[in-house]
Formats: structure tokens, sequence, C-alpha cells
């Protein structure tokens, strides 16, 4: 619980000042997500906090290294939470972590992803300055949207020292019911389902039933379900926990995992593995021993994007290749902000 | 009044004019080049007309390969770039150069395709916003962001712009429903941001493009994320004795629970112009009228109306008005979407401010803007984009009264300070553009604004899009700090901000 801005603003400047490469880690809890990591390793889950929350404004201040699980324990008094249930594959999570991987999870298509809910965030850059970007309001168009430019940049373009995000409210009742679906009528049936305005809250297939979450008054969310069918799933809190943090027994493997994303409704992608579907389709995890060429040139052509998230022989290619126009742009961001390439260097692409 | 650019600003070339032409009409034909004076005449001014400059050139492109070489040529000659879509834009951000190509994407109007079941619209940069859900409405989807000039405003610019809306408190702003960008760079290179799924690999660029206001790349194609249409609507209009009282009925709704599909707050000066415009029903006594739509699935909408008004009761509203049927609705909303023209019905002429406040700081902001209203002289009337504290303060004055200008340009600029103070910003969905420039030296750092260049020249090196706009110089900054804290309140020919 300290504000550390100024220790690290100086141990950045050292590190400019000496060329040396860094690798920041929070809670330590998605090490195994991405590139290999290089440079000197720097703590900075120590600069953690809860600096400002006003419950009926719906925005929480806080800094890099505060703990998902505090933010957690303090929006649950108010009846409120992180709209983008983020995943936490251990109790260690930070939200700078969770920012800088840009992982949502169950609820993301429905109440929106990591990046929606950043309003804006206080940084260090290679050049040790320390910089505001956006601010606590809902709407703000003053100079170009760095904040959410943080989400899933890997720490690659500065330190995250602060951070606001917006929180909603928690819905009434949530519920969550199960119906049995083949695998060939799975994506009409979840594209029929999502078509409609209906308040759905999470929706996965693992490969023989689908899962579907409302939120909402009690009576009216009982009213829908019994339009759309299925069975009641008890416990259900604990089902979506263990879909977003990998408790599922679905994840229980050490075969290489991927994480594929693409447009909801299409059709069962010709990979060989197993697959489960979040997000109504448009997410889709892949266990499976193809080679990431593969991977990457079949989801690349149907338009959307493959991770390989876990358990990959090397960590060469992990993510989606870009196309050159748009790796040199990237690039070019890359050098706008640490022009040393000092921060995560080669934690997301090799280019930088 | 011309604009002036600030000398640090400009980019200056050497060009001949109509040997640009003629390089040009190698590329284009004849008709989309306008070089006449009098045919350049329409596009000096965007939606902020006070400030004008006829541009050096317009040309009309009509396909993605015509832009690429139309930016082709100016980067080989160094000649700047301003894009314009629909030119409803509030602050200046399609203002022309003097020495530069006005692009202008209105011939890119086509829909190219509504894919239902992924609940997509991929379209050009110059489709209307509103045709949008008009040609999706026959698969039950609807694009949600709906900026106030949705029959007029294009897809294109309201990327730039990074446009809100009424329903944008429960659906998001453009950055929130936008999935792909096609852009074309100042170097002329076609570049694909974003994609068809809900993510993509690498930096989030598309959040980057999304109101940057032409600065970064030219849109050339929009795929955006279509809504499912609610089967049930609810409007309720609640009138208030004390714009406090609404300001916690308003925090109260935003943390009950239930998210309006749209909370909109007008004050006493708005409540009377637009009744007596448009007649829409509104207690003309009251200090604050609030209107919340609910929207959704019919069960779902009939449980959180029941909870709003409890809230509203118990908030002390003095009067709460349901309404079930479109055709109510639309007489209660023609109100508030009238209320900028029902201003210029009672004055002459009127500013309107877009700053954004944290909603706690309301009533603390409202009753400086009184204050400072009756230290100009000048009436200023308030509607609200309540549930997402973006304030649009309209300052009344008549420009045919020598100074009446420049004190509603000083009045604006005190109100923005304000915001900034409050906790707030200068703009919530207008953009920065020439009108906001120099309110960005008080809202940024030096080293923030460094920052802002430095985003710039990883998408265009030489600075050529759109220079003048949106990112002050540090030049024009320094100026502006000597200007404001010494002279800026007695000398009103300067630049307003």
């Amino acid at each position: 619980m300290a504000d550390l801005s100024t220790q690290f603003q100086e141990l950045i400047r050292d590190a400019v000042d000496t060329d040396s490469r860094i690798n920041f880690i929070g809670g330590g809890s998605k090490a195994f997500y991405g590139r290999e990591p290089q440079g000197e390793s720097i703590d900075v889950a120590a600069n953690s906090g809860i600096i400002d929350y006003l419950p009926t404004e719906l925005v929480i201040t806080v800094r890099g290294g505060t703990q998902i699980s505090e933010i957690q324990t303090v929006l649950d008094e108010h009846n409120q939470m992180l709209g983008f249930e983020p995943p936490c594959l251990n109790e260690q999570s930070t939200i700078a972590g969770v920012i800088a991987v840009g992982l949502s999870g169950s609820r993301r298509p429905f109440s929106g992803a990591v990046r929606d809910y950043i309003l804006g965030c206080k940084i260090i850059n290679g050049y040790a300055e320390i910089l505001s970007f956006g601010g606590t309001t809902m709407k703000n168009v003053a100079g170009y949207d760095l904040s959410r430019l943080m989400a899933g940049s890997m720490g690659t373009l500065g330190l995250m020292l602060e951070m606001s995000l917006k929180v909603i409210p928690r819905p009434e009742q949530e519920a969550t019911w199960f119906i049995e679906v083949a695998t060939d009528q799975v994506i009409a049936t979840m594209a029929d389902l999502l078509a409609k305005s209906i308040p759905f809250s999470g929706m996965f297939y693992d490969g023989r039933r689908l899962f579907y979450r409302l939120s909402g008054a009690d009576d009216a969310i009982n009213q829908i379900a019994e339009s759309i069918g299925g069975e009641q799933l008890v416990d259900h809190e604990l089902f979506w926990e263990g879909v977003n943090h990998h408790t599922h027994d679905y994840f229980q493997d050490e075969t290489p995992l991927w994480r594929i994303s693409v447009p909801p409704a299409t059709q069962p992608v010709s990979l060989a593995g197993q697959f489960a579907y979040d997000w109504g389709g448009a997410l889709r995890w892949l266990k499976s021993e193809e080679v990431d060429s593969q991977v990457f040139q079949v989801i690349g052509d149907i338009g959307g994007h493959a991770t390989l998230f876990r358990h990959g022989q090397h960590r060469d290619a992990v993510f989606q290749p870009l196309p050159e126009h748009l790796m040199q742009i990237q690039r070019r961001l890359k050098h706008a902000f640490d022009p040393k390439g000092l921060f995560n260097p080669g934690r997301l692409y090799p280019e930088f | 009044m011309t604009y002036r650019l600030h000398e640090s600003e400009r980019k200056s070339h050497a060009v001949n004019r109509s040997e640009f032409i003629r390089h040009l009409a190698q590329v284009l034909p004849a008709e989309s080049i306008i070089s006449q004076q009098e045919a350049l005449k329409p596009y000096e001014c965007d939606g902020l007309s006070a400030y004008q400059q006829v541009p050096w050139l317009v040309v009309l492109p009509d396909s993605i390969e015509q832009i690429q070489s139309i930016m082709e040529l100016c980067y080989a000659n160094n000649i700047p770039v301003v894009a314009r879509g629909a030119g409803t834009g509030l602050s200046g951000g399609a203002l022309p150069l003097e020495n530069g190509v006005l692009l202008s994407l209105a011939r890119l109007n086509r829909i190219l395709e509504i894919d239902a079941v992924n609940r997509t619209a991929c379209v050009q940069p110059g489709v209307r916003n509103a045709s949008i859900s008009q040609q999706s409405s026959r698969y039950g989807l609807f694009y949600a962001p709906d900026p106030s000039s949705q029959i007029a405003c294009t897809i294109g610019g309201n990327v730039a712009e990074n446009s809100g809306g009424v329903h944008c408190l429960k659906y998001g702003l453009t950055v929130h429903n936008v999935l792909k960008l096609k852009i074309v760079t100042m170097q002329g290179q076609l570049v694909i941001i974003g994609g068809n799924a809900l993510d993509s690999a690498g930096f989030d660029l598309l959040a980057v493009m999304t109101g940057s206001e032409g600065m970064l790349g030219i849109v050339v194609e929009v795929t955006v994320k279509l809504t499912p249409k609610p089967d049930s609507v609810c409007l309720i209009q609640a009138a208030f004795d004390s714009i406090q009282q609404a300001s916690e009925a308003v925090a109260a709704i935003m943390a009950s629970g239930v998210t309006p599909a749209g909370l909109e707050m007008m004050d006493n000066a708005s409540i009377r112009a637009a009744e007596q415009f448009v007649h829409a029903g509104y207690p003309v006594d009251a200090e604050a009228i609030l209107l919340c739509e609910l929207d959704g699935h019919s069960s779902a909408v009939v449980e959180e109306t029941g909870r709003i008004q409890s809230i509203l009761k118990q908030f002390k509203a003095s009067q709460v008005v349901k309404a079930d049927d479109s055709e109510q609705q639309q007489k209660i909303w023609s109100g508030r979407k009238a209320a900028f023209p029902a201003i210029g019905q009672i004055s002459p002429d009127y500013y309107c401010m877009d700053g954004t406040i944290p909603r706690h700081q309301l009533s603390t902001v409202l009753e400086q803007i009184q204050q400072l209203s009756e230290h100009y002289g000048l009436a200023v009337a308030n509607v609200f984009h309540a549930g997402d504290g973006n304030l649009h303060p309209l300052i009344l004055y008549d420009a045919n009264q020598s100074g009446e200008l420049e004190r509603a340009e000083q009045l604006g600029s005190d109100i923005l300070m304000c915001c900034i103070e409050s906790g707030g910003t200068i703009t919530g969905e207008h953009g920065v553009g020439v009108e906001k420039i120099n309110a960005m030296c008080a809202q940024f750092s030096d080293s923030e604004i460094q920052q802002f260049h430095r985003v710039k020249s990883a998408f265009d090196p030489d600075g050529l899009l759109n220079p003048g706009k949106a990112i002050p110089t540090l030049n024009r900054c320094a100026e502006f700090g000597a200007m404001h804290s010494h002279q800026a309140r007695t000398h009103t020919e300067l630049e307003r901000f």
C-alpha cells in the first residue's frame, strides 16, 4: 500500500541512462503468457492501493499493483463489480497485469472488454516521464486515447502507475441454465439467441452443453429462461469462475492451449483438437498439437487471430503475425513511447 | 472570421496549384477536382461556422485506390491534407487550409455488407450514421451510437470524433462499437486495423484511431457492431424543484443496477425554450427535468421502470410521467432533441460547450456557470447528458452587438477551466479541433503533449494530416500560457480557446 511512483521514475531514469532492459512483474500470475520475458526483473506489485472510489460515480482509481481480489472486495461492499470479469489465474493477479495482457472474461460480448472500462491512466514512459491520459469521466475526447492503448500492450509501452476504471452495479440477480446441443448445431443456436434483445451475460459451450447466464430481476430472467428452455445450473458462480480463471475441467490438460478470436458465427474451424466456445462463439479455446504456422494461417484466413495461450513447446510465435504495414506502425508506436526498447522487450513481438 | 493558423503549425510548400491539379487529373476524373473559388466556398467551414478558411483545393474521390493516389501525390509534394465527412463537427476539426487539400469522403457512401448472423455492418466512411440503423432494421438490428446530428453526420466523422449520443450511456461510444477500420496513411498505404472478431493482435490501434480527429490516417472503410433492437422501450419524464435534487436522483439511478438507455437533464432556461419551440408538454416552472429511457426485453423493462419510478419519488420528483407508446415518447424527446434550435429561437446566436465533469460536481459547476454568466452579462442554458456527466452549456449572445462574441468565447473558456478544475475534461464528445486547442495546454503538461506528438509521428512522420488541430504545438502553449495567466481577460482580440 504505497505510492512508489518517484522511486520507479528514478529506477527507469537509471535504466534509460544505462540502456538496461526491464521485465516488469506484477503478481506474476501470467508469467507464462506471451513471449519469453527478457531483461532485469522489476517487481512493481508494491505500488498498490485504492486511491479513490466514489460508488455513485461508478469509478475507481487504483495503483497498478493493486490486487484484483482487493478491488473486488471493496466493490462488493457497494454491490458493484468490474464489468469485464477479469480472468485471474491466481490470487496475486494485479490490475496492471490484467490490463497489460488485455484479457476479458465471459461477460465480454455483453458488457465490454477490459479496454472498454479504462477511463484514464498514469504511466512512466521510456523517457522516464510521468504522464497522465484520460481521466475519471465516462466521456473524454481530449487528446488521443492512450489509456485504452495500454490494454494488451504487454507492458511494452510504459509502466502503469495508476488507472481509473469504470465499474458497474451488480445485477440484481444472475442465474445460469444449460441445454444439450450437438456440435454441428451450436453455432446456429447461439446466433439465434444472440440476435434477440435478451439480457445475456455469459454463453459457453463445452462441446456438449450450452450454458447461458442471464442478468436482471428474478422474475424477468426466470420468465426469459422459460422461453429459451434448459435446466438451471446449481453453483453457477463456481462454474463461471472455472471458465474465467481456468479451473474448469476443460483447462486441466497439458496439451498446448490456443485462444482463438473469430466472428461469433464462424462455422467450426478445421483444426484438429478439442474446442470449447466462450463469448457466444466469438472466443474459442482449442487444445491442439497443430503446428503454430498452421493455426495462424487458418485463423487469419477467416478474419480472426490466434494466440498460443499456454503450454507451447517454444515461445517464439505466440501472437498472430501482423502484415508489414501494420507492424511498421506498431513498431513506430513502441518507439514513440520507449525509444530505446527497454520495457518488456520481445514480450509481444520479436520486432520490439 | 478567417481562422489564422498558428505559425508553428503551418506546413509550407511551394507547389504551384495549377501544376498540382494537372498531377491530380492523372488519377482523378476532372469532375472530382474542385478548384473554382465559388465552388470551394461551401467547404470553408464545418459545424463551427464562426471560423472560415476557403481551401486551396477540394477533391472528391470515389474509391480507396483514388484516395491512395491522392495521398501519395500530396505526400510526395509535402502538401497537407484535411479529411471531411458531412461537415457537421462542432469543433472545427474539418476546417480547411489555405495551402492544403480538403479530402471529402462524401462519395464513398455505400453500405457494403450487413452480416446479420455476426451482427456487423461494413460501410464506407461517407455513409450517414442513421442510414446504418435504417438498413439493418430489417434484421432486427441497429447501430447504437446516435449523435444528435445522426441524420446528416457520417460514420467516418463519427470515428474521427468518437461520437456519443443519448444512447451511449447503455450502448457505449463509437470506440465501443467499431470492430475494424481500413485506413489510408499519409504515405498512401492501405492498413487494416482491428478485425471482424471482438479483439485483434498487437497494440489496440482502434482505440487510438477512434477520436483522433483525422490526424493519424484517412478512414476509408468501417466495420461496426450492430445491436439487437430492444423489444420494449419506456420513457419517464420527471420534474424537480431544484437541480440538486435532480442530480441526486441521477446518482441514485446510476448506482441502482439499472442502466438506462438514456438519462438526460435540462435546466429551467432550456425547458422554457424547448417548450415554447415544440410544445413537448414540459412543466415550465420546474427547475430541472430528467428524461430516463429504459429498453430491452419486455419483462425486464416493466420491472426496471417500477424501480426507477420509486427512486424518482424517493428524491422528491414533483411530477413523474411515464410514456409507453412511441408517439408519446417522441413528443417528449422532441423537446430535448430540439433544445439547440429552441435556444436559437430565443437568442440571435448561441455557443455550445461540451465539458464533462464527475457527476457529483454538477451542482458546484452549475453554480460557477451561473456566476460566470452574471459576470459576463450573458445568459446560459444547460442541457446535460446527465448519466455520463457531459454538460452542454449554451451561451446566448448576439454577434451583431460589438464585443458579445468575444465575451461569449471568454465565458466559454472560463467554463472549460471550471470543468478541468472539477476533475473533468474540456470535451466529452465534440472534439478539440481548432476550437479548444488552447485549452489543451491547460489540461495537459508539456511532456504529455509531446507524447501525443510522438504518437502522431508513428502514423504521420511529417505531420501533414490535419495540421493545427487537436494537439497544440508547444510553441502555441508557451504563448497561450503567457496570455492566459496575465492578459487573457482584457485582450479580447486574442485567439479563443
